[in-house]
Protein backbone atom coordinates (compact mmCIF):
# COMPACT_ATOMS: atom_id res chain seq x y z
CA UNK A 1 0.00 0.00 0.00
CA UNK A 2 1.03 3.53 -0.96
CA UNK A 3 1.85 5.64 2.03
CA UNK A 4 -1.10 8.50 1.22
CA UNK A 5 -3.22 5.67 2.66
CA UNK A 6 -1.21 5.09 6.63
CA UNK A 7 -0.55 8.40 7.62
CA UNK A 8 -0.26 8.70 11.42
CA UNK A 9 -3.57 10.68 12.45
CA UNK A 10 -5.69 7.98 10.71
CA UNK A 11 -3.58 5.23 12.62
CA UNK A 12 -4.51 6.63 16.11
CA UNK A 13 -7.52 7.51 14.84
CA UNK A 14 -8.08 4.05 13.70
CA UNK A 15 -7.64 2.33 17.16
CA UNK A 16 -8.99 5.07 19.38
CA UNK A 17 -12.67 4.31 17.82
CA UNK A 18 -11.67 0.18 17.67
CA UNK A 19 -10.82 0.90 21.33
CA UNK A 20 -13.75 2.97 22.59
CA UNK A 21 -15.78 0.36 20.95
CA UNK A 22 -13.95 -3.02 22.19
CA UNK A 23 -14.09 -1.03 26.08
CA UNK A 24 -18.45 -0.89 25.32
CA UNK A 25 -18.03 -4.63 24.03
CA UNK A 26 -16.40 -5.81 26.90
CA UNK A 27 -17.06 -3.43 29.93
CA UNK A 28 -20.65 -5.41 30.77
CA UNK A 29 -19.04 -8.88 30.79
CA UNK A 30 -16.01 -7.79 32.82
CA UNK A 31 -18.10 -5.70 35.38
CA UNK A 32 -20.31 -8.51 35.83
CA UNK A 33 -17.45 -10.97 36.98
CA UNK A 34 -15.40 -8.60 38.49
CA UNK A 35 -18.46 -7.97 41.17
CA UNK A 36 -19.31 -11.30 41.69
CA UNK A 37 -16.35 -11.76 43.38
CA UNK A 38 -17.53 -9.34 45.64
CA UNK A 39 -18.97 -8.77 49.61
CA UNK A 40 -22.65 -7.30 49.48
CA UNK A 41 -21.02 -3.69 50.75
CA UNK A 42 -18.50 -3.82 47.78
CA UNK A 43 -20.82 -4.63 44.98
CA UNK A 44 -22.65 -1.51 46.18
CA UNK A 45 -20.18 0.72 47.26
CA UNK A 46 -18.09 0.22 44.62
CA UNK A 47 -19.07 -1.61 41.65
CA UNK A 48 -16.50 -0.19 39.47
CA UNK A 49 -13.47 -1.11 41.34
CA UNK A 50 -11.50 -4.80 41.25
CA UNK A 51 -12.03 -6.88 44.33
CA UNK A 52 -9.73 -5.83 47.17
CA UNK A 53 -8.58 -8.16 49.53
CA UNK A 54 -11.65 -6.14 51.68
CA UNK A 55 -14.40 -6.33 49.38
CA UNK A 56 -13.16 -10.21 48.28
CA UNK A 57 -16.34 -12.49 48.80
CA UNK A 58 -17.66 -15.79 47.80
CA UNK A 59 -20.83 -15.71 49.27
CA UNK A 60 -23.02 -15.07 46.02
CA UNK A 61 -21.16 -18.69 44.46
CA UNK A 62 -21.88 -20.70 47.56
CA UNK A 63 -25.45 -19.66 47.30
CA UNK A 64 -25.58 -20.64 43.47
CA UNK A 65 -24.36 -23.81 44.16
CA UNK A 66 -26.41 -24.44 47.50
CA UNK A 67 -30.14 -23.29 45.88
CA UNK A 68 -29.87 -23.89 42.30
CA UNK A 69 -29.12 -27.38 41.23
CA UNK A 70 -26.95 -25.83 38.11
CA UNK A 71 -24.41 -29.09 37.93
CA UNK A 72 -27.70 -30.92 36.52
CA UNK A 73 -28.98 -27.96 34.39
CA UNK A 74 -25.44 -28.09 32.49
CA UNK A 75 -25.04 -31.65 32.21
CA UNK A 76 -28.85 -30.97 30.19
CA UNK A 77 -27.20 -28.31 27.98
CA UNK A 78 -24.58 -30.49 27.55
CA UNK A 79 -26.23 -33.92 26.34
CA UNK A 80 -28.71 -31.65 24.09
CA UNK A 81 -25.76 -29.50 22.37
CA UNK A 82 -23.74 -32.02 21.96
CA UNK A 83 -26.13 -34.84 20.48
CA UNK A 84 -27.72 -31.86 18.36
CA UNK A 85 -24.23 -31.04 16.92
CA UNK A 86 -23.71 -34.67 16.05
CA UNK A 87 -26.95 -35.17 14.48
CA UNK A 88 -26.59 -31.80 12.35
CA UNK A 89 -23.12 -32.36 11.75
CA UNK A 90 -24.14 -36.35 10.33
CA UNK A 91 -26.83 -35.82 8.23
CA UNK A 92 -25.90 -32.38 7.12
CA UNK A 93 -22.83 -34.16 5.73
CA UNK A 94 -24.53 -36.63 4.46
CA UNK A 95 -27.30 -34.67 2.44
CA UNK A 96 -24.91 -32.77 1.49
CA UNK A 97 -22.51 -35.16 -0.08
CA UNK A 98 -25.82 -36.62 -1.88
CA UNK A 99 -26.71 -32.80 -3.20
CA UNK A 100 -23.00 -31.82 -4.54
CA UNK A 101 -22.23 -35.27 -5.50
CA UNK A 102 -24.95 -37.03 -7.52
CA UNK A 103 -26.82 -35.46 -10.27
CA UNK A 104 -30.63 -36.57 -9.96
CA UNK A 105 -33.85 -35.76 -11.14
CA UNK A 106 -34.95 -32.67 -8.27
CA UNK A 107 -31.81 -31.87 -7.35
CA UNK A 108 -31.93 -28.29 -7.32
CA UNK A 109 -35.74 -28.54 -6.52
CA UNK A 110 -34.66 -30.77 -2.71
CA UNK A 111 -31.49 -28.17 -2.52
CA UNK A 112 -33.71 -24.84 -2.50
CA UNK A 113 -36.61 -26.85 -0.11
CA UNK A 114 -33.66 -27.70 2.63
CA UNK A 115 -32.37 -23.82 2.04
CA UNK A 116 -35.76 -22.62 2.85
CA UNK A 117 -35.16 -23.21 6.49
CA UNK A 118 -32.39 -20.78 6.48
CA UNK A 119 -34.44 -17.94 6.43
CA UNK A 120 -37.73 -18.86 7.35
CA UNK A 121 -37.68 -19.11 11.72
CA UNK A 122 -38.14 -22.34 12.68
CA UNK A 123 -40.07 -20.61 15.89
CA UNK A 124 -43.22 -19.91 14.45
CA UNK A 125 -44.05 -23.53 13.70
CA UNK A 126 -43.66 -23.97 17.47
CA UNK A 127 -47.59 -24.06 18.37
CA UNK A 128 -47.84 -27.23 16.13
CA UNK A 129 -44.18 -28.55 17.28
CA UNK A 130 -45.65 -28.75 20.61
CA UNK A 131 -48.72 -30.44 19.63
CA UNK A 132 -46.51 -33.42 17.73
CA UNK A 133 -44.42 -33.60 21.08
CA UNK A 134 -47.63 -33.80 23.43
CA UNK A 135 -48.70 -36.32 20.92
CA UNK A 136 -45.91 -38.29 20.81
CA UNK A 137 -45.60 -38.07 24.50
CA UNK A 138 -41.95 -36.65 24.05
CA UNK A 139 -42.84 -33.12 26.19
CA UNK A 140 -40.35 -32.59 28.96
CA UNK A 141 -37.63 -34.82 27.43
CA UNK A 142 -34.56 -33.78 25.78
CA UNK A 143 -35.14 -36.04 23.10
CA UNK A 144 -38.03 -33.35 21.84
CA UNK A 145 -35.05 -30.61 22.43
CA UNK A 146 -32.87 -32.34 20.29
CA UNK A 147 -35.03 -33.32 17.56
CA UNK A 148 -36.22 -29.49 17.35
CA UNK A 149 -32.38 -28.32 17.30
CA UNK A 150 -31.42 -30.73 14.33
CA UNK A 151 -33.95 -29.45 12.23
CA UNK A 152 -32.97 -26.03 13.13
CA UNK A 153 -29.72 -26.80 12.38
CA UNK A 154 -29.65 -28.49 9.50
CA UNK A 155 -30.45 -25.99 6.86
CA UNK A 156 -27.53 -23.73 7.16
CA UNK A 157 -25.04 -27.00 7.50
CA UNK A 158 -26.66 -28.30 4.49
CA UNK A 159 -26.03 -25.15 2.63
CA UNK A 160 -22.12 -24.64 4.01
CA UNK A 161 -21.20 -28.54 3.66
CA UNK A 162 -22.22 -28.54 0.09
CA UNK A 163 -20.41 -25.58 -0.91
CA UNK A 164 -17.22 -27.24 0.67
CA UNK A 165 -17.48 -30.83 -0.87
CA UNK A 166 -18.32 -29.48 -4.22
CA UNK A 167 -14.11 -28.53 -3.98
CA UNK A 168 -13.42 -32.06 -3.02
CA UNK A 169 -11.49 -33.67 -5.90
CA UNK A 170 -13.53 -35.63 -8.32
CA UNK A 171 -10.02 -37.85 -9.43
CA UNK A 172 -9.85 -38.63 -5.79
CA UNK A 173 -13.95 -40.22 -5.00
CA UNK A 174 -13.45 -41.42 -8.59
CA UNK A 175 -9.68 -43.18 -8.02
CA UNK A 176 -11.49 -44.90 -5.16
CA UNK A 177 -14.53 -45.97 -7.34
CA UNK A 178 -12.19 -47.75 -9.26
CA UNK A 179 -10.73 -49.45 -6.35
CA UNK A 180 -13.53 -50.86 -5.95
CA UNK A 181 -15.35 -48.96 -2.84
CA UNK A 182 -18.73 -48.54 -1.90
CA UNK A 183 -19.79 -44.87 -2.05
CA UNK A 184 -20.83 -45.14 1.59
CA UNK A 185 -16.98 -45.49 1.62
CA UNK A 186 -15.56 -43.08 -0.22
CA UNK A 187 -18.37 -40.51 1.91
CA UNK A 188 -16.44 -41.38 4.93
CA UNK A 189 -13.62 -41.97 4.50
CA UNK A 190 -12.45 -39.90 1.72
CA UNK A 191 -14.68 -36.62 1.47
CA UNK A 192 -15.52 -36.57 5.36
CA UNK A 193 -11.90 -35.85 6.32
CA UNK A 194 -10.86 -33.53 3.98
CA UNK A 195 -13.90 -31.05 4.54
CA UNK A 196 -12.91 -31.39 8.65
CA UNK A 197 -12.46 -27.83 8.95
CA UNK A 198 -16.11 -26.48 7.18
CA UNK A 199 -17.37 -28.98 9.56
CA UNK A 200 -15.73 -27.26 12.24
CA UNK A 201 -16.95 -24.02 11.27
CA UNK A 202 -20.51 -25.38 11.07
CA UNK A 203 -20.19 -26.53 14.45
CA UNK A 204 -19.68 -23.44 16.05
CA UNK A 205 -22.38 -21.80 14.20
CA UNK A 206 -24.80 -24.45 14.99
CA UNK A 207 -23.66 -24.32 18.87
CA UNK A 208 -23.90 -21.25 19.64
CA UNK A 209 -27.89 -20.93 19.10
CA UNK A 210 -28.34 -23.98 20.54
CA UNK A 211 -26.71 -23.92 23.80
CA UNK A 212 -28.20 -19.99 24.26
CA UNK A 213 -31.39 -21.00 23.40
CA UNK A 214 -34.56 -20.12 25.64
CA UNK A 215 -37.66 -20.43 23.44
CA UNK A 216 -37.53 -23.98 23.11
CA UNK A 217 -36.80 -25.40 26.67
CA UNK A 218 -38.95 -23.11 27.64
CA UNK A 219 -41.84 -24.47 25.90
CA UNK A 220 -40.74 -28.16 25.47
CA UNK A 221 -39.05 -28.90 27.93
CA UNK A 222 -39.35 -26.59 31.13
CA UNK A 223 -39.55 -29.55 33.86
CA UNK A 224 -37.06 -29.39 36.72
CA UNK A 225 -35.65 -32.67 35.14
CA UNK A 226 -35.01 -31.55 31.54
CA UNK A 227 -33.89 -27.53 32.55
CA UNK A 228 -31.47 -26.52 30.30
CA UNK A 229 -28.81 -24.16 31.87
CA UNK A 230 -30.07 -20.97 30.03
CA UNK A 231 -33.58 -21.60 31.18
CA UNK A 232 -32.37 -22.63 34.52
CA UNK A 233 -30.36 -19.36 34.74
CA UNK A 234 -33.67 -17.52 33.92
CA UNK A 235 -35.66 -18.54 36.45
CA UNK A 236 -33.18 -18.53 39.05
CA UNK A 237 -32.43 -15.09 38.41
CA UNK A 238 -36.52 -14.57 38.46
CA UNK A 239 -36.16 -15.91 41.98
CA UNK A 240 -32.94 -13.80 43.26
CA UNK A 241 -34.05 -10.36 42.10
CA UNK A 242 -32.69 -9.04 45.62
CA UNK A 243 -29.77 -11.46 46.35
CA UNK A 244 -27.52 -9.54 44.04
CA UNK A 245 -24.36 -11.45 45.21
CA UNK A 246 -26.68 -14.73 44.03
CA UNK A 247 -27.21 -13.04 40.36
CA UNK A 248 -24.12 -12.14 39.43
CA UNK A 249 -22.42 -15.19 40.74
CA UNK A 250 -25.28 -17.64 38.51
CA UNK A 251 -24.20 -14.76 35.45
CA UNK A 252 -20.71 -15.25 35.75
CA UNK A 253 -21.21 -19.09 36.44
CA UNK A 254 -22.95 -18.59 32.76
CA UNK A 255 -20.61 -16.67 30.76
CA UNK A 256 -17.37 -18.62 31.79
CA UNK A 257 -18.40 -22.02 29.99
CA UNK A 258 -19.31 -19.79 26.62
CA UNK A 259 -16.31 -17.60 26.85
CA UNK A 260 -14.19 -20.15 27.50
CA UNK A 261 -15.25 -22.24 24.08
CA UNK A 262 -15.26 -19.18 22.36
CA UNK A 263 -11.70 -18.13 23.01
CA UNK A 264 -10.46 -21.65 22.06
CA UNK A 265 -12.67 -21.65 18.77
CA UNK A 266 -12.59 -17.93 17.95
CA UNK A 267 -10.32 -18.36 15.27
CA UNK A 268 -11.90 -21.18 13.44
CA UNK A 269 -15.81 -19.25 13.71
CA UNK A 270 -14.39 -15.74 12.11
CA UNK A 271 -12.34 -17.95 9.71
CA UNK A 272 -15.67 -19.53 9.25
CA UNK A 273 -17.21 -16.42 8.56
CA UNK A 274 -14.61 -14.56 6.77
CA UNK A 275 -14.04 -17.69 4.26
CA UNK A 276 -17.55 -17.35 2.20
CA UNK A 277 -19.49 -19.38 4.36
CA UNK A 278 -22.23 -16.59 3.70
CA UNK A 279 -21.72 -15.78 0.00
CA UNK B 1 -12.28 -36.73 -19.14
CA UNK B 2 -16.01 -35.54 -20.62
CA UNK B 3 -16.36 -39.02 -22.05
CA UNK B 4 -15.41 -40.72 -19.00
CA UNK B 5 -18.30 -38.94 -17.34
CA UNK B 6 -20.57 -39.03 -19.95
CA UNK B 7 -20.28 -43.32 -19.91
CA UNK B 8 -20.55 -42.95 -16.07
CA UNK B 9 -23.68 -41.33 -15.82
CA UNK B 10 -25.20 -43.68 -18.80
CA UNK B 11 -24.05 -46.92 -16.02
CA UNK B 12 -25.80 -44.68 -13.38
CA UNK B 13 -29.39 -43.93 -14.75
CA UNK B 14 -29.68 -48.40 -15.07
CA UNK B 15 -29.81 -49.42 -11.50
CA UNK B 16 -31.55 -47.51 -8.88
CA UNK B 17 -28.85 -45.24 -6.68
CA UNK B 18 -30.56 -46.11 -3.29
CA UNK B 19 -27.34 -44.80 -1.72
CA UNK B 20 -28.80 -40.95 -2.73
CA UNK B 21 -31.51 -42.03 -1.11
CA UNK B 22 -29.81 -43.05 1.99
CA UNK B 23 -27.89 -39.96 2.16
CA UNK B 24 -30.70 -37.55 1.77
CA UNK B 25 -33.17 -39.60 3.84
CA UNK B 26 -31.94 -38.43 7.65
CA UNK B 27 -31.86 -34.37 7.34
CA UNK B 28 -34.93 -34.82 4.38
CA UNK B 29 -36.83 -36.52 7.62
CA UNK B 30 -36.18 -34.75 10.48
CA UNK B 31 -36.21 -31.28 8.60
CA UNK B 32 -39.80 -31.71 6.99
CA UNK B 33 -40.54 -33.60 10.57
CA UNK B 34 -40.12 -30.75 12.60
CA UNK B 35 -39.88 -27.72 10.64
CA UNK B 36 -42.08 -27.52 6.81
CA UNK B 37 -44.79 -30.11 8.51
CA UNK B 38 -44.90 -27.72 11.98
CA UNK B 39 -44.89 -24.63 10.26
CA UNK B 40 -47.63 -25.72 7.71
CA UNK B 41 -49.75 -27.40 10.47
CA UNK B 42 -49.48 -23.92 12.15
CA UNK B 43 -50.98 -22.21 8.91
CA UNK B 44 -53.33 -24.48 9.07
CA UNK B 45 -54.67 -23.80 12.96
CA UNK B 46 -54.64 -20.28 12.25
CA UNK B 47 -57.87 -21.13 10.40
CA UNK B 48 -59.71 -23.03 13.22
CA UNK B 49 -61.20 -22.52 16.92
CA UNK B 50 -61.63 -24.24 19.38
CA UNK B 51 -65.45 -24.33 20.16
CA UNK B 52 -67.05 -26.84 22.73
CA UNK B 53 -64.00 -28.86 22.93
CA UNK B 54 -63.20 -29.50 18.94
CA UNK B 55 -61.47 -27.43 16.35
CA UNK B 56 -63.74 -25.92 13.81
CA UNK B 57 -63.08 -24.44 10.44
CA UNK B 58 -63.02 -20.73 10.66
CA UNK B 59 -61.38 -19.71 8.12
CA UNK B 60 -59.97 -15.99 8.68
CA UNK B 61 -62.40 -15.49 11.48
CA UNK B 62 -59.12 -15.59 13.94
CA UNK B 63 -57.43 -13.05 11.62
CA UNK B 64 -60.54 -10.81 11.64
CA UNK B 65 -60.41 -11.33 15.71
CA UNK B 66 -56.74 -10.08 15.86
CA UNK B 67 -57.04 -6.87 13.22
CA UNK B 68 -60.57 -5.96 14.52
CA UNK B 69 -61.71 -6.77 18.36
CA UNK B 70 -60.10 -4.55 20.74
CA UNK B 71 -58.98 -7.16 23.07
CA UNK B 72 -56.20 -8.19 20.61
CA UNK B 73 -56.26 -5.24 18.13
CA UNK B 74 -54.73 -2.57 20.78
CA UNK B 75 -52.05 -5.69 21.62
CA UNK B 76 -51.45 -6.85 17.51
CA UNK B 77 -50.68 -3.05 16.24
CA UNK B 78 -48.96 -2.37 19.36
CA UNK B 79 -46.74 -5.39 19.03
CA UNK B 80 -46.15 -4.91 15.49
CA UNK B 81 -45.27 -0.54 15.90
CA UNK B 82 -43.00 -2.05 18.02
CA UNK B 83 -41.44 -4.41 16.67
CA UNK B 84 -40.83 -1.84 13.57
CA UNK B 85 -39.49 0.24 15.43
CA UNK B 86 -37.31 -2.24 16.84
CA UNK B 87 -36.25 -3.19 13.29
CA UNK B 88 -35.54 0.67 12.31
CA UNK B 89 -33.20 1.22 15.25
CA UNK B 90 -31.28 -1.80 14.21
CA UNK B 91 -31.10 -0.59 11.36
CA UNK B 92 -29.86 2.61 12.26
CA UNK B 93 -27.40 2.05 14.59
CA UNK B 94 -26.26 -1.70 14.75
CA UNK B 95 -25.74 -1.87 10.55
CA UNK B 96 -23.83 1.48 10.09
CA UNK B 97 -21.84 0.97 13.42
CA UNK B 98 -20.91 -2.84 12.13
CA UNK B 99 -19.78 -1.41 8.09
CA UNK B 100 -17.55 1.47 10.25
CA UNK B 101 -15.78 -1.14 12.80
CA UNK B 102 -15.27 -3.26 9.72
CA UNK B 103 -13.96 -0.49 7.18
CA UNK B 104 -11.66 0.30 10.52
CA UNK B 105 -10.21 -2.98 10.78
CA UNK B 106 -9.85 -3.92 6.89
CA UNK B 107 -7.36 -0.83 6.69
CA UNK B 108 -3.79 -2.44 5.67
CA UNK B 109 -1.24 -3.07 8.70
CA UNK B 110 -3.65 -2.41 11.30
CA UNK B 111 -2.43 -3.97 14.49
CA UNK B 112 -4.26 -6.29 17.24
CA UNK B 113 -6.88 -6.51 14.65
CA UNK B 114 -7.22 -10.19 15.54
CA UNK B 115 -7.31 -8.80 19.11
CA UNK B 116 -10.41 -6.19 18.53
CA UNK B 117 -12.20 -8.83 15.98
CA UNK B 118 -12.47 -11.01 19.04
CA UNK B 119 -13.39 -9.11 21.64
CA UNK B 120 -16.25 -6.76 19.60
CA UNK B 121 -17.48 -10.64 18.97
CA UNK B 122 -18.12 -10.99 22.37
CA UNK B 123 -21.33 -10.17 23.09
CA UNK B 124 -22.69 -11.94 20.00
CA UNK B 125 -21.96 -15.71 21.59
CA UNK B 126 -23.92 -14.89 25.10
CA UNK B 127 -26.96 -16.03 25.50
CA UNK B 128 -29.82 -13.23 25.75
CA UNK B 129 -30.92 -14.30 29.49
CA UNK B 130 -26.83 -12.95 30.24
CA UNK B 131 -27.05 -9.97 28.13
CA UNK B 132 -30.53 -9.06 29.22
CA UNK B 133 -29.97 -9.79 32.67
CA UNK B 134 -26.42 -8.03 32.92
CA UNK B 135 -27.74 -4.82 31.19
CA UNK B 136 -31.16 -4.72 33.16
CA UNK B 137 -28.14 -4.61 36.49
CA UNK B 138 -25.83 -1.92 34.71
CA UNK B 139 -28.91 0.55 34.20
CA UNK B 140 -30.47 -0.13 36.96
CA UNK B 141 -30.55 3.68 39.98
CA UNK B 142 -30.55 0.68 42.64
CA UNK B 143 -26.56 -0.27 41.46
CA UNK B 144 -25.94 3.06 40.28
CA UNK B 145 -22.97 1.81 37.76
CA UNK B 146 -25.03 3.58 35.18
CA UNK B 147 -25.37 7.04 36.74
CA UNK B 148 -21.88 7.05 37.81
CA UNK B 149 -20.41 6.38 34.95
CA UNK B 150 -22.70 9.23 33.08
CA UNK B 151 -21.68 11.70 36.13
CA UNK B 152 -17.57 10.93 34.89
CA UNK B 153 -18.64 13.31 32.05
CA UNK B 154 -20.72 15.24 33.46
CA UNK B 155 -24.05 14.15 32.14
CA UNK B 156 -25.60 12.80 35.33
CA UNK B 157 -28.49 14.99 34.93
CA UNK B 158 -29.61 12.89 32.05
CA UNK B 159 -29.80 9.87 33.72
CA UNK B 160 -33.25 7.90 34.31
CA UNK B 161 -34.41 4.38 34.70
CA UNK B 162 -34.78 3.83 31.09
CA UNK B 163 -36.41 0.52 31.02
CA UNK B 164 -38.29 1.59 33.46
CA UNK B 165 -40.14 4.48 31.75
CA UNK B 166 -42.70 3.82 28.76
CA UNK B 167 -41.57 6.36 26.79
CA UNK B 168 -37.42 4.96 26.55
CA UNK B 169 -37.53 1.26 27.40
CA UNK B 170 -37.63 -0.45 24.30
CA UNK B 171 -35.34 2.86 22.48
CA UNK B 172 -33.10 0.97 25.34
CA UNK B 173 -33.45 -2.32 25.04
CA UNK B 174 -33.20 -2.48 21.51
CA UNK B 175 -29.91 -0.58 22.08
CA UNK B 176 -29.29 -3.56 24.20
CA UNK B 177 -29.68 -5.53 21.32
CA UNK B 178 -27.37 -3.80 19.22
CA UNK B 179 -24.75 -3.73 21.20
CA UNK B 180 -25.08 -7.73 21.49
CA UNK B 181 -25.16 -8.34 17.60
CA UNK B 182 -23.45 -6.08 15.94
CA UNK B 183 -20.20 -8.29 16.22
CA UNK B 184 -22.65 -10.40 12.86
CA UNK B 185 -22.58 -7.01 10.65
CA UNK B 186 -18.86 -6.16 11.37
CA UNK B 187 -17.55 -9.92 10.59
CA UNK B 188 -20.10 -9.98 7.19
CA UNK B 189 -18.82 -6.50 5.69
CA UNK B 190 -15.30 -7.73 6.97
CA UNK B 191 -15.39 -10.46 5.25
CA UNK B 192 -16.31 -8.58 1.73
CA UNK B 193 -13.80 -5.89 2.23
CA UNK B 194 -11.39 -8.54 2.61
CA UNK B 195 -12.40 -10.15 -0.99
CA UNK B 196 -11.72 -7.07 -2.55
CA UNK B 197 -8.61 -7.34 -4.77
CA UNK B 198 -5.68 -5.22 -4.40
CA UNK B 199 -5.25 -4.58 -8.24
CA UNK B 200 -8.79 -2.48 -7.62
CA UNK B 201 -7.82 -0.45 -4.89
CA UNK B 202 -4.24 0.20 -6.22
CA UNK B 203 -6.00 1.35 -9.61
CA UNK B 204 -8.06 3.86 -7.65
CA UNK B 205 -4.93 4.70 -5.63
CA UNK B 206 -3.21 5.59 -9.03
CA UNK B 207 -5.96 7.71 -10.13
CA UNK B 208 -5.42 9.43 -6.68
CA UNK B 209 -8.73 8.09 -4.78
CA UNK B 210 -7.82 7.68 -1.27
CA UNK B 211 -9.11 7.53 2.09
CA UNK B 212 -12.94 8.55 2.77
CA UNK B 213 -13.28 9.13 -1.03
CA UNK B 214 -12.15 5.67 -1.80
CA UNK B 215 -14.21 4.27 0.83
CA UNK B 216 -17.60 5.65 -0.42
CA UNK B 217 -16.81 5.31 -4.39
CA UNK B 218 -14.65 2.38 -4.50
CA UNK B 219 -15.35 -0.24 -1.84
CA UNK B 220 -19.26 0.68 -0.80
CA UNK B 221 -20.65 0.03 -4.06
CA UNK B 222 -18.43 -3.39 -4.07
CA UNK B 223 -19.54 -4.52 -0.33
CA UNK B 224 -23.62 -3.51 -1.38
CA UNK B 225 -24.62 -7.16 -1.71
CA UNK B 226 -23.33 -8.15 1.85
CA UNK B 227 -25.14 -4.97 3.09
CA UNK B 228 -28.30 -6.34 1.63
CA UNK B 229 -27.70 -9.74 2.96
CA UNK B 230 -26.94 -7.81 6.53
CA UNK B 231 -30.42 -6.28 6.39
CA UNK B 232 -32.33 -9.30 5.54
CA UNK B 233 -31.51 -11.18 8.32
CA UNK B 234 -31.45 -7.92 10.83
CA UNK B 235 -34.77 -8.45 9.84
CA UNK B 236 -35.34 -11.87 9.69
CA UNK B 237 -33.81 -11.89 13.10
CA UNK B 238 -35.93 -8.34 14.92
CA UNK B 239 -39.19 -9.90 13.93
CA UNK B 240 -38.39 -13.19 15.37
CA UNK B 241 -37.21 -11.82 18.34
CA UNK B 242 -38.22 -12.85 21.94
CA UNK B 243 -35.81 -13.94 24.66
CA UNK B 244 -33.99 -10.33 25.00
CA UNK B 245 -37.57 -8.73 25.82
CA UNK B 246 -39.08 -11.91 27.68
CA UNK B 247 -35.53 -11.85 29.98
CA UNK B 248 -35.55 -8.23 30.71
CA UNK B 249 -39.21 -7.16 31.22
CA UNK B 250 -40.78 -10.53 31.49
CA UNK B 251 -43.62 -11.94 29.39
CA UNK B 252 -46.27 -8.58 30.13
CA UNK B 253 -43.51 -6.72 28.13
CA UNK B 254 -43.44 -3.95 30.59
CA UNK B 255 -43.95 -1.30 31.19
CA UNK B 256 -47.18 -0.94 30.47
CA UNK B 257 -46.52 -3.22 26.89
CA UNK B 258 -44.43 -0.80 25.85
CA UNK B 259 -41.73 -3.10 24.56
CA UNK B 260 -43.81 -5.56 23.37
CA UNK B 261 -43.08 -7.43 20.27
CA UNK B 262 -44.74 -9.97 17.94
CA UNK B 263 -42.77 -12.36 19.68
CA UNK B 264 -43.64 -11.90 23.20
CA UNK B 265 -47.47 -11.38 22.34
CA UNK B 266 -47.31 -14.93 20.27
CA UNK B 267 -45.96 -16.67 23.69
CA UNK B 268 -48.94 -14.65 25.57
CA UNK B 269 -51.64 -15.34 23.21
CA UNK B 270 -50.04 -18.98 22.98
CA UNK B 271 -49.56 -19.85 26.63
CA UNK B 272 -51.83 -16.93 28.40
CA UNK B 273 -50.54 -15.07 31.30
CA UNK B 274 -52.07 -14.00 34.42
CA UNK B 275 -55.97 -14.56 34.39
CA UNK B 276 -56.14 -14.93 30.34
CA UNK B 277 -56.25 -18.66 29.21
CA UNK B 278 -54.01 -19.56 26.53
CA UNK B 279 -55.02 -20.27 23.25
CA UNK B 280 -53.16 -22.51 20.45
CA UNK B 281 -55.11 -21.10 17.34
CA UNK B 282 -55.12 -17.11 18.09
CA UNK B 283 -51.15 -18.39 19.09
CA UNK B 284 -51.34 -19.64 15.45
CA UNK B 285 -52.47 -16.74 14.01
CA UNK B 286 -50.03 -14.43 15.29
CA UNK B 287 -47.25 -16.74 14.26
CA UNK B 288 -48.49 -17.02 10.86
CA UNK B 289 -48.88 -13.19 10.40
CA UNK B 290 -45.14 -13.09 11.42
CA UNK B 291 -44.32 -15.89 9.00
CA UNK B 292 -46.37 -13.33 6.15
CA UNK B 293 -43.92 -10.40 7.22
CA UNK B 294 -40.99 -12.45 7.36
CA UNK B 295 -41.68 -14.41 3.85
CA UNK B 296 -42.79 -10.90 2.12
CA UNK B 297 -38.89 -9.18 3.86
CA UNK B 298 -37.51 -12.64 2.35
CA UNK B 299 -39.02 -11.96 -1.34
CA UNK B 300 -38.29 -8.32 -1.36
CA UNK B 301 -34.54 -8.99 -0.94
CA UNK B 302 -34.79 -11.93 -3.95
CA UNK B 303 -36.62 -10.92 -6.05
CA UNK B 304 -35.57 -6.90 -5.56
CA UNK B 305 -32.44 -6.55 -4.24
CA UNK B 306 -30.37 -9.47 -5.07
CA UNK B 307 -31.23 -9.30 -8.66
CA UNK B 308 -30.02 -5.80 -8.69
CA UNK B 309 -27.04 -6.09 -6.99
CA UNK B 310 -25.44 -8.42 -9.09
CA UNK B 311 -22.11 -9.84 -6.85
CA UNK B 312 -18.93 -8.64 -8.25
CA UNK B 313 -16.91 -11.78 -9.82
CA UNK B 314 -13.29 -11.32 -9.69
Amino acid sequence: MSTATRSLPRTIGAHAILITYTVIALFPVILVVMNSFKSRAGIFGAPLTPPTTKTFDLIGYTTVFGQGDFFHYFQNSLVVTVASLFFVLLFGAMAAFALSEYRFRGNTLMGLYLALGIMIPIRLGTVAILQLMVASGLVNTLTALILVYTAQGLPLAIFILSEFMKQVSNDLKNAGRIDGLSEYTIFFRLVLPLVRPAMATVAVFTMIPIWNDLWFPLILAPSEETKTVTLGAQLFLGQFVTNWNAILAALSLAILPVLILYVIFSRQLIRGITSGAVK
Amino acid sequence: MATETMAAEKRAKRPIRWHVGVFLAPAVLVYTAFMILPLFGTLQLSLFRNIEQSQVFVGLGNFRTLFGDPNWSVNFWNALRNNLWFFIIHMLVQNPIGILLAALLSSPRLRFTAFYRTAIFVPTILSFVIVGFAWKLILSPIWGVAPHLMDLVGLKSFFTPWLGKEQYALTALSLVSVWQFVGIPMMLIYAALLSIPDEVIEAAECDGITGLAQFWKIKLPLILPSIGIISILTFVGNFNAFDLIYTAQGALAGPNYSTDILGTFLYRAFFGFQLQVGDPNMGAAIATIMFLIILAGVCVYLFLVQTRLRRYQF
